[in-house]
């Protein structure tokens, strides 16, 4: 992934300060509640939830385990139809691929349609650096630019703003980026919308190049899917003269056929509708209508080294529908930002570990920020088990193992920070293993019971007294009374 | 019927009244229990961190200790759920590692007899009345893994609900997990508080003095929340609330030490 979350606090620092901004916990809760709801209604319409589930879980499967076979199979039709295939290897090659390809229309401007492919490899950040600007069209990609801020979530980027807050921000920075909002702005939705109408209409109508991501591409017919709500992306699509698409190679269904699935699973899990009120299709280059050169950029960018994981792969059947961050109650006190990542929430505690790697403080404590509830499985249309994954990743931090990166099988060691931890857990382990041990301990922690403090010192105990008192330990362990009543147990009976 | 109890770590050291409990309940139900000394503890907690080999000496000292008898009962969904949805998991990753060493035959006869407390009466006894008598109001959290991966559905309400004097109220947000998750507690003690907060502010909502759970780690955290604030509201595990008959209330544990 790119640069531009380096160096950002590992997950429990940055969790530390937004659960104590009152107003964003408001707004986080406040809309994670009202869709979550939603979802759940559009959901309990349809009796074959759980076969739909299963039907995308296996096309999704399928196509993975065959990949390199509906990759050529895409890239043959695309190039058949009109477009260019690229294949981009990471975020740098991706970036300047479409840097290049920009620079040789001549152009130094471009819309976008909102894409997690192109937040994924920084590219507003690596073109503003090669002189071109990049205007996002997305309502709430927008407000999250002009606010000169990161996206919170997949789906609702400016999840984190309320109305008001998105008022100011029409109010001071969109004048920099071209037609200002007018002076007597309200926070009324309708006001809000039709500003941002009229400052992206100028967009649209002067852009000759786009940059798009999908969310599916059709390998029989080198077809691009694009679900929106909004119809800005449509106009991207169709008004400028060139076209770039920058996709993960994993958004790849074999056929039009398995696009029904998705057609129904996606828009009841993201925005709870039954459908999504703009879907564009749209198939290489057609004369005399929408743009007249289409490249279309496959990035790689860790997806084949996190497909080699037997249990992490799964991951990659992701659609990207942002149930699991509305259902999420890490999510909803931590906020988007503190996952350092434009994938925040339970997805992208397992994605973004694996597409980065565990290196940084940041990475290596994404798969510990969540409780493992278990109610991101549960809604997730394509059942990752992300519960799992996450265990899994734990465990490569804390053990090291074996792993992929950049196509080549190494073994990695534990992550920093840890050494204490894994000689407690092995010595806990030994302890439990050997009963006598584990009663001998039992006793030692009920005989030294009224020496027990409310608060202990030391990092990890503190972590959990700051806030929390310790239990009483009590005087008999439980081992203890069952041996006692054993020769009579009338005699010692409750 | 063969039956073992399986207390748990968390119960055996901190919380034995619920071991206990769930003794006093089930021989009042006619069930002879047994208690094998050899148990220790499941491994969640090593296994959750990613100490997935540290759990494996504990699948085979699982599956020894609970050797011949036909169910196996804990009052712990997180620790059923380890046992039921994990060893296998464990056993099938060591044998994909080239070394079986015994993993899956312990994993797949001890899964599969391996109760939670509330699925074994209700659906192994078949009773939803247990004969118990609690005067008091409820209302009542569902731990995460209970509720999703064991699936216990109303059990635990049913059970509840048919307790004599019991008025039970619902819970808002009874399904969002209370922020105990294991070492997530100490790991990412901010978020963890904050849920914890949550929970606890929705169960005064509704009134009652009491919040019954099935898991003891969930209401350990719950309750140290509670404690540090002197919030008037009480943790009891459901097992508690089912043994108590009029012949033998339940008494709170003792506050002793230094802990009021
Ligand atoms: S992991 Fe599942 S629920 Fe989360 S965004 Fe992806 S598809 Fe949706």
């Amino acid at each position: 992934m790119s640069g531009t979350y380096l160096g950002l606090p590992a997950f429990p620092q940055a969790a530390r300060l937004s659960t104590r901004d009152e107003q964003l916990r408001a707004n986080l809760r406040h809309a994670t509640h009202t869709i979550r709801a939603k979802r759940a209604t559009a959901i309990a319409e349809l009796s074959d939830w759980p076969e739909l589930r299963a039907a995308g879980t296996a096309i999704k499967d399928h196509t993975l385990h065959h990949l390199d076979h509906y990759l050529e199979q895409l890239e043959t039709a695309v190039t058949a139809a009109g477009g260019t295939v690229h294949w981009a290897i990471d975020a740098d090659d991706a970036n300047r691929i479409v840097t290049d390809l920009i620079h040789a229309t001549g152009e130094t401007e471009v819309v976008k349609v909102k894409s997690m492919a192109t937040q994924e490899i920084g590219l507003n950040e690596a073109l503003a650096e090669a002189g071109i600007n990049a205007y996002e069209t997305d309502l709430a990609e927008l407000i999250v630019q002009l606010g000169n801020d990161r996206p919170s979530h997949i789906l609702v980027p400016a999840i984190h703003k309320n109305r008001t807050e998105i008022r100011d921000i029409f109010h001071t920075h969109m004048a920099a980026w071209g037609r200002p909002a007018p002076d007597d702005l309200t926070d009324e939705p309708r006001d809000l919308a039709e500003a941002a109408r009229l400052h992206l209409r100028e967009k649209f109508l002067r852009a000759k190049v786009a940059v798009s991501g999908a969310n599916f591409m059709i390998a029989e017919t080198g077809t691009m899917v694009v679900l929106e709500s909004e119809g800005n992306g449509r106009m991207c699509l169709t008004l400028p003269e060139t076209l770039i698409s920058v996709v993960g190679i994993e958004k790849t269904i074999p056929t039009w056929r398995d696009l029904e699935v998705f057609l129904q699973t996606l828009p009841r899990s993201s925005t709870a509708e039954r459908m999504n009120p703009y879907t564009t299709t749209w198939t290489g280059t057609t004369h005399g209508d929408g743009p007249r050169t289409f490249h279309l950029v496959l990035l790689d960018n860790g997806r084949t080294d996190t497909l080699a994981d037997t249990t992490g792969r799964q991951t990659l059947r992701c659609i990207r529908c942002s149930a699991c961050l509305n259902v999420c109650p890490v999510y909803e006190r931590a906020g988007g930002h503190a996952y350092g990542s434009p994938y925040p929430g339970p997805i992208g505690a397992i994605l973004t570990p694996q597409l980065r790697g565990t290196t940084t403080a940041l990475d290596a404590s994404l798969p510990y920020a969540s409780t493992l509830c278990g109610a991101c499985y549960d809604v997730c249309p394509v059942a990752i088990d992300i519960p799992e994954v996450l265990v899994h990743l734990r465990e490569r931090i804390a053990q090291g193992g074996p792993t992929t990166r950049h196509g080549t099988k190494a073994t990695i060691k534990p992550a920093k920070g840890h050494a204490t931890e894994r000689a407690a857990m092995r010595a806990a382990a030994w302890t439990l293993d050997h009963p006598a041990a584990w009663t001998a301990t039992q006793r030692l922690a009920t005989r030294t019971r009224a020496l027990h403090p409310r608060r202990v010192p030391g990092r990890t105990a503190s972590a959990w007294t700051a806030t929390r008192d310790l239990p009483t330990v009590p005087a008999r362990t439980f081992r203890d009374w069952w041996q006692h009543r054993e020769p009579d147990p009338k005699d010692s009976q409750q | 019927m063969r039956v073992a109890l399986f207390v748990t770590c968390v119960n055996d050291l901190l919380y034995p009244d619920t071991g206990r409990a769930v003794v006093t309940l089930l021989e009042r139900l006619g069930v002879d229990v047994d208690f094998p000394t050899a148990q220790t503890c499941c491994g969640q907690p090593q296994f959750n961190t990613g100490y997935r080999h540290q759990t494996e000496p504990l699948v085979h000292r699982y599956a020894a200790a609970f050797d011949g008898y036909d169910y196996i009962v804990t009052p712990s969904g997180s620790c059923a759920a380890m046992v039921r949805e994990n060893y296998p998991r464990i056993a099938r990753r060591a044998t994909t590692e080239g070394r079986d060493n015994g993993l899956t035959r312990a994993a797949a006869t001890t899964a599969p007899r391996t109760y939670e407390l509330t699925e074994f009466l209700v659906d192994i006894l078949g009773v939803t009345d247990v004969g118990a008598y609690f005067p008091h109001t409820v209302t009542y959290h569902p731990s995460c893994h209970g509720l999703r991966t064991l699936g216990l559905r109303d059990r635990p309400r049913r059970l509840l609900q048919a307790v004599r004097g019991l008025e039970l109220r619902e819970l808002p947000g009874a399904e969002e997990c209370c922020g105990f998750g294991g070492t997530f507690a100490v790991k990412n003690p901010h978020v963890s508080t904050a849920m914890g907060h949550d929970k606890i502010h929705n169960a005064l909502t509704t009134g009652a003095p009491i919040l019954c759970g099935a898991d003891n780690s969930c209401l350990m955290h719950i309750d140290g929340l509670l404690r540090r604030h002197h919030t008037p509201l009480r943790t009891v595990h459901l097992a508690d609330i089912l043994a108590s008959t009029e012949e033998h209330p339940y008494t709170a544990p003792e506050k002793t030490g230094n802990l009021r």
